[in-house]
């Protein structure tokens, strides 16, 4: 090969590269480097170095607790979607050929709607005067209506029907590379149903359920559109409150700071879960 | 009274019938070969035996006991499929030990069971390893050992060595064989290799179109097959159209009389294997021809002669370079007790 054919495949990928640098490489730069800068609430953001910031959100518990918050909602989405995806695409994978199909468009066809349009369709349905208070009171369980917006638990729920399909989808593409004569030997071999499911599906699956909780954790914890709907300032995750120091408070260093701890923390779970379940069931992840 | 009794299943799924009327007895520690083209319900009917598929009819008795409906988890039986279905996930130990730790036997016996029956496939030094690791023909072994681990009334086997390349085949034939025989549990096979199935089997029951065409042990089968079906798919064959006027009379095939010694009258199919054919000189020959082609297959020659009856194959034992030329003119012949007349359009499926 020439000098000049080995280079190809580097032009040839450079308009890619370029705009990954411009989009992605070149705003977190920009935000790593705003969130060291210093803030006076009179004379604005001045580009100085400094700790600060970071000394803040590390030291003052009202961060320390919607860090916590954070972390526990993106924790439990996670979780129930492995219990509701896994299933899910399990079902899924048995049904047949024609059936299949549909339900695949029934489980991704939310994706094709905006995010803020879904979580306001929960809101209907929570709200104080929503649907579910008003039937439960009509039915006459409650005579008070049941707190639902601007709960954890709201959020929580809200957020798991928007996750979801990631994990639908992750699994399914594990489902397709497991061989069903697998179930078929353990079962001649005398196992039941829920030892095939628990001892001989789940560990191959166990790449799908990995990668689609990783996104899935991942797209929790930095979610904001469904928190601020749901949670409002009532119930503030991390990246609602980066949204509102940026832009009610207007201290961005001290935003940046917020989003560059979020992604840290974010990445060195991500990581380190990967790596852990991927020595864990080495032989399937090859 | 069998051991394993098969009565007239079938299987029918909306309008297409998968198996007809399968009827079969299998002694104990006998070695069954389902042999036949794919799509001739030998598969089905083997999932029929495991329980995985439900016959739309008839019935599956083993050792006296009615097992018909009795779920696969319950059946007990040995199964070797065609992918392995070994468990990824788990050491070469743990798959073999799987069907006995679902028995609930104890961890020592368990450990010591393991090892007996991986000795027995030579895989000791094995048990620690992952499938992924090992060759086809240990994951093949490995599943061998997992399904006769637990000691099966019946050990079911789906085109096991289909994945092998041809060399490891015909080593792994020899050792199924011998394992079988010193293990002696009673084993059915399904394939669609005649050589295989002719190689292991004690019996085979030949399949086309869901339906039994023969069933008969391998060295009879070959050489007395019931119809068209069974004299083709079962070894080489050259057959001919023809009439028959008598039963003392020759076989009218395009005009010449060629010889037979019993079999049928009227309407016919005349058989002749061509390892039966030899090369003669004019005045013997019933019929000549040209050689059109000439191919060495190691142990064997194959000829390909055009006659008047039409195309023939004739194969000689490869004893050296043989004298016939493609392109030389030579005469055949063949002995009457070699040819096999049978009725036109015999056998089940026809």
């Amino acid at each position: 090969m020439t000098t000049a054919a080995r280079g190809t495949p580097y032009w040839l990928t450079s308009p890619a590269v370029m705009v990954m640098l411009a989009l992605l490489a070149v705003p977190l730069l920009l935000t790593l480097s705003l969130s060291f800068y210093s803030f006076d609430p009179v004379a604005g953001v001045k580009e100085t170095f400094t700790w600060g910031n970071y000394l803040a959100v590390l030291t003052d518990e009202y961060y320390h607790e919607i860090f916590l918050r954070s972390a526990w909602l993106a924790l439990l989405t996670t979780l129930i979607c492995i219990v509701i995806g896994v299933p899910e695409a399990y079902v899924l994978a048995q049904l047949p050929q024609r059936w299949r199909a549909v339900f695949i468009v029934v489980v991704l066809g939310p994706m094709l709607i905006s995010v803020v349009v879904r979580t306001l369709g929960w809101a209907v349905l929570m709200g104080s005067e929503g649907v579910i208070n008003n039937s439960l009171r009509a039915l006459g369980l409650i005579d008070a209506p049941v707190r639902m917006m601007f709960t954890f638990g709201g959020v929580l729920v809200a957020l798991v029907h928007v996750l979801v399909p990631f994990m639908v989808l992750a699994v399914w593409t594990s489902l397709q590379k497991l061989d069903p004569a697998t179930e078929h030997a353990a079962e001649s071999l005398g196992a039941s149903r829920a030892t095939v499911l628990f001892r001989i599906v789940l560990p191959q699956v166990m790449p799908g359920i990995l990668s689609g909780g990783l996104i899935v954790f991942a797209l929790a914890a930095s979610a904001f559109a469904t928190p601020s709907i749901m949670g409002g300032r009532r119930l503030k995750v991390v990246p609602t409150t980066a949204y509102d120091e940026f832009l009610s408070a207007l201290n961005w260093p001290l935003g940046a700071a917020i989003a560059v701890l979020l992604l840290i923390a974010v990445l060195v779970i991500t990581l380190g879960v990967n790596r852990i379940v991927e020595r864990r069931f080495r032989q399937v992840f090859q | 009274m069998s051991f394993l009794e098969l009565r007239g299943l079938t299987k029918r799924y909306d309008a297409v019938v998968a198996v007809q009327d399968f009827d079969l007895n299998v002694e104990r520690g006998e070695f069954v070969s389902l042999l036949g083209p794919s799509g001739c319900g030998k598969t089905t009917m083997l999932q029929m035996v495991a329980g995985f598929v439900t016959p739309t009819e008839g019935s599956i008795r083993l050792d006296g006991q009615e097992i018909t409906h009795v779920k696969p988890n319950r059946r007990g039986l040995g199964i070797v499929f065609q992918s392995y279905a070994l468990f990824p996930h788990m050491t070469v130990a743990d798959n073999v030990g799987f069907g006995l730790e679902m028995r609930g036997i104890a961890r020592a016996e368990r450990q010591q069971r393991i090892e007996e029956t991986l000795a027995l496939v030579h895989l000791e030094q094995f048990a620690a390893r992952y499938p992924r690791e090992m060759s086809g023909g240990q994951r093949q072994r490995v599943a061998l050992a997992r399904a006769l681990v637990i000691k099966p009334p019946v050990l079911l086997l789906d085109e096991p060595l289909g994945a092998l390349d041809a060399k490891l085949r015909h080593d792994m034939q020899i050792e199924l064989r011998a394992l079988q025989n010193h293990v002696g549990v009673t084993t059915i096979m399904v394939t669609h290799d005649q050589e295989e199935a002719m190689t292991l089997s004690d019996r085979v029951v030949l399949m086309n179109l869901g339906r039994i065409e023969q069933i008969g042990r391998p060295y009879e089968m070959y050489e007395q097959p019931n119809g068209r079906f069974a004299s083709t798919f079962l070894g080489k064959a050259n057959l001919f159209t023809g009439h028959r006027a008598g039963a003392d009379a020759l076989v009218r095939v395009a005009g010449r009389a060629l010889p037979a010694v019993d079999g049928a009258v009227g309407e016919v199919d005349y058989v002749v294997r061509p390892e039966k054919m030899r090369f003669v000189s004019e005045p013997e020959a019933l019929v000549s021809g040209t050689v059109e082609a000439r191919a060495f297959l190691g142990n064997y020659w194959l000829f390909q002669v055009a006659t008047e009856l039409g195309n023939v194959q004739v194969t000689l034992p490869n004893t050296g370079l043989p004298d016939v030329q493609e392109g030389d003119t030579v005469g055949l012949a063949w002995s009457a007790q070699h040819a096999r007349v049978l009725p036109r359009g015999a056998g089940a499926a026809a």
